[in-house]
């Protein structure tokens, strides 16, 4: 394990190395101290690394991050794993606004709660949080896997496309073209699935999941006052 | 007798309102039929104060010109010099505007990139990411982040030249975007994880950031990632240019993007186009008053766009203090879109040559703004290439000779002083004196 004190070495040499990090690299684990709120900590990452962050992060935590597995020991502050192409993202804590937002793959999971927007334009990524989302959640969702083991707030998948969103708790309201749609044994395997790698010991069968209505994927005047 | 008196009546002509016109009348009546607001590509029709209303001064006895033909007259600018550690360096002020691949085909954008190297700039990707045509043959590729982020990933983001963050375009400040499902080919929808054949909505915010605070750090991540090598440019539509450019400086921005109204778009509501934002003109000088105001005025480089088509309009935009400019429709036309030689194809579509601007619906006959294999394959990318670089050669040539007959050795020596204002309007908006006087409307002690 080798150790990153963000506050003496700066999170310039800190992402510096880590993105100089290859496939063949043997310094497969990273342990990063001082991170104190700091933004755009392990952003841009490109390699089958591990990276504990001790604390919490800032805005952009494990940004566009490809391979890498980044566990943040706190909570992460807007932007989390933001257009994440592959590898996972760990939260114990909470995180802020728009985690996960137009992430495109690769497996990002929130212990805690979830704040607004969670899942913005996700296309590809799969998200679980343990708790609750809050509002305008899967905002125009594209593809990609959106698990929510607490309640989700307002307006829930608003002009969703194909991402698919299963929710165990209450959903305070669903959005635009929002609808509840039928579990079949093929969403159960990939909830199930993605239960199993998160942690999580809730049951598929307590979820509910929901989907596009696909009325407004062809704009028709009639439509006109759902947006 | 009776006959006779009633054959002198006169006669009222008929009077076209004004108020009521024609193409209102026609608009109202299109509403009525299809219950839906007119979309369309271009940017604003109406006239608005332009650079046309600005003529330049030249030299006698007051000034020294430069000879023409001999002495030399710089053109070369350096893009993104206050925080990237490669700065962009290209040999014309003119550059390519970002227009989406899935608004154009993937041979226009191959065009874009020859053309624009040959003449020494740089092109930009836009909403639908970065296609191998483009980055293939651009010199200099600038990569839009846009709100949708279509297609944005690390690698592409490594591979451009430089960043642009869209906040927004002079067509539709505040608006999102639209490529109607005639235009999701397989290869578009790809792209951008959709599926094939649906309208796709850009949203008109980017996803993870809100305020100019979050945008300082989108900034720094951007950086990070791409190692703090690459400009980052903020490209902002014509609203509040005075406060908007502050707070891209502040945020940050190693260049700021400043587009005018009568920015082209390949598709937008019409009564976006053309009710909403400032035309280019009125831009310029507060978004150089707020670099001056920052001592960041050539330091934090301005590019302006919006209905530039001549090297006089090059010209103008610069001595009023942008650093360059960018072009999108006139390169479209440089390419060939709305040329005469299709004119039986535009009126089999109701339209004619010069007036054709449904290039969201896929159906160009000139190939460009299309995704349809066989209108795609009228258009050969070498030509347009070819086009293009004339095109914008034709551009410094031309801003140079104004230059020289002003006395500059280089285009950004041009400056307010060597413009005079042919309308009220023009001098209130360019802060230039009206033709004849030394005075524009707003100078202070008048
Ligand atoms: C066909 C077309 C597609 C465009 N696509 C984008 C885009 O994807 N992103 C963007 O920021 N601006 C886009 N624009 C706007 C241009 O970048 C630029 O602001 C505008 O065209 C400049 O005005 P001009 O057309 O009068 O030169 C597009 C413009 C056109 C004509």
């Amino acid at each position: 394990m080798q150790t990153i004190d963000l506050e003496a070495q700066g999170l310039r040499a800190l992402n510096a190395t880590l993105q100089a990090q290859k496939d063949a690299s043997n310094q497969t684990a990273w342990e990063i101290v001082n991170a104190r709120g700091s933004h755009a900590i392990a952003v841009g990452l490109d390699a089958p690394i591990e990276v504990t962050v001790n604390g919490s992060t800032g805005y952009y935590c494990a940004g566009m991050n490809k391979q890498a597995t980044v566990h943040v020991k706190g909570s992460a502050g807007p932007g989390l794993a933001e257009n994440m192409m592959s590898g996972t993202v760990i939260v114990e804590g909470d995180a802020s606004q728009y985690a996960g937002a137009t992430g495109r793959g690769g497996l990002l999971v929130i212990k805690g709660n979830a704040s607004s927007r969670c899942g913005i334009s996700m296309k590809g990524i799969d998200i679980v949080v343990h708790g609750n989302i809050g509002h305008m959640s899967a905002f125009m969702a594209q593809s990609g896997n959106l698990v929510v083991c607490g309640d989700a707030g307002d307006a829930l998948g608003d002009s969703l496309y194909e991402a698919r969103l299963f929710v165990r708790g209450s959903v305070k309201s669903l959005g635009a073209d929002c609808e509840e749609k039928e579990m079949r044994p093929e969403h159960l395997e990939i909830l199930t699935d993605l239960l199993e790698r998160s942690g999580s010991d809730a049951k598929p069968e307590e979820f509910r999941r929901y989907g596009s209505a696909r009325q407004l994927y062809n704009f028709d005047v009639d439509n006109a006052a759902a947006y | 007798m009776k006959d006779e008196q009633q054959r002198f009546v006169s006669q009222t002509v008929p009077i076209q309102s004004a108020t009521f016109s024609n193409p209102i009348n026609a608009e109202i009546r299109r509403a009525a039929d299809t219950g839906i607001y007119d979309i369309r590509g271009g940017g604003a029709k109406r006239r608005v104060p332009h650079f046309d209303d600005l003529l330049f001064l030249g030299a006698s006895i007051s000034r020294y010109p430069l000879e023409g033909y001999r002495e030399k007259c710089d053109t070369r600018v350096t893009l993104g010099t206050r925080f990237a550690k490669k700065p962009i360096e290209l040999d014309i002020p003119v550059t390519i505007a970002g227009m989406s691949f899935g608004a154009l085909s993937g041979p226009a954008k191959e065009a874009l990139g020859r053309g624009a190297s040959a003449a020494g700039t740089s092109t930009t990707t836009g909403d639908g990411g970065m296609t191998e045509e483009e980055r293939g043959h651009s010199k200099t590729l600038v990569y839009q982040c846009l709100p949708s982020r279509y297609g944005m990933n690390p690698d592409d983001l490594r591979r451009a030249d430089a960043i642009e963050v869209v906040v927004g375009q002079g067509a539709k400040p505040g608006g999102g975007g639209m490529l109607l499902g005639q235009k999701i080919s397989d290869r578009v929808a790809e792209m951008r994880n959709l599926p094939k054949g649906i309208d796709q909505r850009s949203a008109c915010r980017h996803p993870d950031w809100t305020g100019p605070d979050d945008l300082e750090i989108k900034i720094l991540e951007l950086r990070e990632i791409t190692g703090w090598e690459k400009p980052i440019y903020v490209k902002i539509g014509g609203t509040r240019p005075y406060f908007d450019t502050t707070l891209a400086i502040k945020a940050g921005a190693d260049v700021v993007v400043l587009d005018g109204m009568q920015g082209g778009t390949a598709a937008t509501q019409d009564v976006f186009i053309e009710h909403v934002g400032l035309p280019t003109l009125a831009c310029i000088r507060p978004a150089v008053q707020a670099l001056q105001d920052q001592g960041l005025h050539r330091e934090v480089q301005l590019i302006v766009s919006g209905g530039i088509r001549t090297g006089a309009d090059v010209a103008k935009a610069l001595a009023l203090g942008a650093d360059a400019v960018a072009v999108g429709t006139a390169a479209l036309v440089a390419l060939g879109d709305n040329d005469p030689k299709w004119e039986d194809e535009y009126r089999k579509l109701g339209t004619t040559h010069g007036a054709y601007d449904d290039w969201h619906e896929g159906q160009d006959p000139a190939g460009i703004t299309t995704q349809s294999p066989d209108l795609m394959a009228r258009f050969d990318p070498l030509e347009g290439g070819r086009r293009l670089k004339n095109y914008l050669k034709v551009l410094t040539l031309e801003a140079q000779t104004i230059a020289r007959a002003c006395g500059h050795n280089h285009l950004h020596n041009l400056e307010p002083e060597d413009l005079c204002a042919l309308t009220m309007e023009a001098a209130a908006m360019a802060r230039v004196p009206l033709a004849g006087t030394d005075w524009y409307p707003g100078k202070a002690g008048f």
